[in-house]
């Protein structure tokens, strides 16, 4: 691996394991809340927000955007709250009904506004741009030591590696109360601990993760890392910290695998065209929750009623 | 029907008195709702320190609300609690709560040993590393229920009644001076009820005050010293010799407990 490499898949691959570690570090936490279809809702809504705010800026800078997907999730849970009351209905089916509503109308709005000189389309929403975010400048391994190269790096590789490390590091911070008020709400809330405001800070920190990563490699993978390697993750170990562990490594071989399956699977199959980066990390990563729940060792105990 | 039955919700001599400083758990007009309909009305209470409190009352009367709302774990509508006569807040160290079993996913992906650690919380912050001293405090309150040899074992692997004994560690982990516990005995074996009870005694005879849940009216007497009869208003509270009567009981239930059911507990009362 040389020149080619470092120019052209270097940073695609890089990124890629930024964006799904970002995602899966919060997924476990959600997943054993049972709020696993939150990541689904807010990388959903992230759209329309993402939409409207470079309608009004006329940018796609970060912050913006940033700012744009946060009032979309903020409307999305006050949407839901309120069809739940009103309604009456389940919380599944009012989230169901508003992400997915919400969606819709970003990508009108997507198709009917012009958005042509800058990169933000239906496609570009689902499977990201992953293969464009190339490194031009790079001349071989050599240029990571190169500030000139460097300068001229993808700026989505810079944001998603802040963003994937201020997540780790809340994530170890924070590693106590989230494991106590996820496990047992009633006896975190008793011995003091802020537990709505807990519950807050990790759907705030998914959507953060969710839009950094949405604009780079697209809310497919953002879904899929969500819920994929912590899900499978849970089912090849029965400790948490092991868990968490285990969803970063199959969130890091989701990214490496899927990225080089689509650039070179055709290829050996002896088809003469590339696939969507995004959308087989995602397959990856959907093939090896198949895997664990077949071979997982601890595949029995979930759905396990209490004392069976 | 006796006539010197005290009901507390009839205008009783406490209503409207101030908080008793050494009660370790005292409610004045607790009020709780769901939506429009209130699960507790202006709710008096005073338990005793260095008792064993049952909170009794028929499904649905508010009893588990009425440990929620008093520890804080859910908004109240109206009223003041004071535990040893301070407010919640600055009470918690002074308390240890059990929830109902069935709350939590057994299934989480944790150990015994870790659950019971968790009573350390208070102590252990973010950061501080669990010293032997502290693993060895939990160890001692897993041999306390019984349960010493599971310490490593996966929460999930355990029966009804381990899983009530590793909540009643948690709780001992924490050396409170209020032990509050929501339906211990529900869907546990029979060993497990008398290890529990006999703990609890236990805790009793160092001077610590239990309030329990409590839904089987065979075992008040032979359990608790002292009552709360509560049917979404409080119906009556005092002694269990005194208070825990016929009468009593079917004021507080209505007619959901049948004429032959009372008799038998007039008889186990006396």
């Amino acid at each position: 691996m040389g020149a080619d490499f470092v120019q052209f898949s270097l940073t695609p691959i890089l990124i890629g394991i930024l964006a799904a570690i970002a995602c899966a570090l919060p997924g476990n936490f959600l997943i054993l809340r049972r709020q696993a279809l939150i990541g689904d809702a807010i990388s959903h809504v992230v759209l329309p927000g993402i939409v409207v705010a470079f309608l009004v800026t006329g940018t796609v800078a970060a912050i913006p955007m940033l700012l744009g997907a946060g009032a979309a999730a903020l409307v999305a849970v006050v949407l839901i709250e309120a069809i739940r009351r009103l309604g009456g209905i389940e919380p599944g089916a009012a989230m169901g009904v508003v992400f997915t509503a919400l969606f819709a109308g970003g990508v009108l709005l997507l198709e009917q506004s012009d958005t042509s000189r800058v990169h933000l389309d239906v496609e570009h929403a689902l499977m990201g741009n992953l293969e464009t975010l190339i490194w031009l400048r790079a001349e071989g391994w050599g240029s990571l030591l190169d500030p000139v190269a460097l300068a001229s790096l993808p700026p989505e590789l810079p944001r998603m590696a802040v963003v994937a490390a201020l997540i780790a590091v809340l994530t170890l911070i924070f590693w106590r109360p989230l494991k106590l008020s996820t496990f047992d709400e009633g006896f975190a809330r008793a011995i003091g601990l802020p537990v709505s405001l807990i519950g807050l800070a990790l759907v705030i920190t998914a959507t953060v993760a969710a839009v950094a990563a949405f604009d780079a490699v697209g809310s497919i993978i953002v879904i899929a890392m969500f819920i994929c390697p912590p899900a499978a993750a849970r089912l090849l170990t029965n400790s948490l910290a092991a868990q968490v562990w285990w969803s970063v490594a199959l969130a890091m071989l989701s990214a490496i695998l899927g990225y080089v399956l689509a650039g070179y699977g055709p290829l050996w199959l002896g088809f003469s065209n590339s696939v969507s980066a995004a959308g087989m990390i995602a397959t990856v990563s959907g093939v090896i929750l198949g895997l664990a729940c077949v071979v997982g060792p601890y595949r029995r105990r979930v759905g396990v009623a209490v004392g069976a | 029907m006796p006539s010197t039955l005290t009901l507390a919700a009839s205008g009783g001599a406490q209503t409207g008195a101030g908080p008793d400083p050494a009660s370790p758990l005292c409610l004045r007009g607790l009020t709780v709702s769901y939506g429009d309909k209130p699960a507790l009305f202006s709710v008096d209470a005073t338990f005793p320190a260095g008792a064993m409190s049952a909170i009794i009352g028929p499904n649905g009367a508010g009893k588990s609300t009425l440990l929620k709302a008093a520890l804080g774990l859910i908004p109240t509508v109206s009223g003041q609690v004071t535990v040893y006569g301070q407010p919640v807040a600055a009470a918690r160290d002074r308390i240890a709560y059990v929830p109902q079993r069935a709350s939590v996913d057994w299934d989480f992906p944790t150990t015994v040993i870790d659950v019971v650690l968790m009573g350390r919380y208070r102590k252990l912050g973010l950061f501080r590393r669990v010293s032997r001293a502290e693993r060895a405090l939990a160890l001692d309150a897993l041999a306390r229920v019984g349960m010493e040899g599971f310490a490593d074992r996966q929460i999930g692997q355990l029966s009804g009644g381990q899983q009530q004994r590793v909540f009643l560690a948690r709780a001992l982990a924490q050396d409170a001076d209020l032990y509050v516990l929501d339906e211990p005995f529900a869907g546990v074996d029979a060993a497990t009820e008398r290890a529990i009870i006999d703990l609890l005694k236990g805790l009793k005879a160092q001077g610590k005050s239990v309030i329990a849940v409590h839904h089987d009216l065979a075992t008040v007497a032979g359990y608790f010293d002292h009552v709360f009869l509560v049917n979404v208003r409080a119906m009556a509270e005092g002694p269990v010799e005194t208070t825990f009567t016929p009468a009593a009981l079917a004021q507080t239930y209505g007619g959901r407990l049948a004429a032959t059911h009372l008799d038998q507990l007039a008889l186990t009362v006396r």
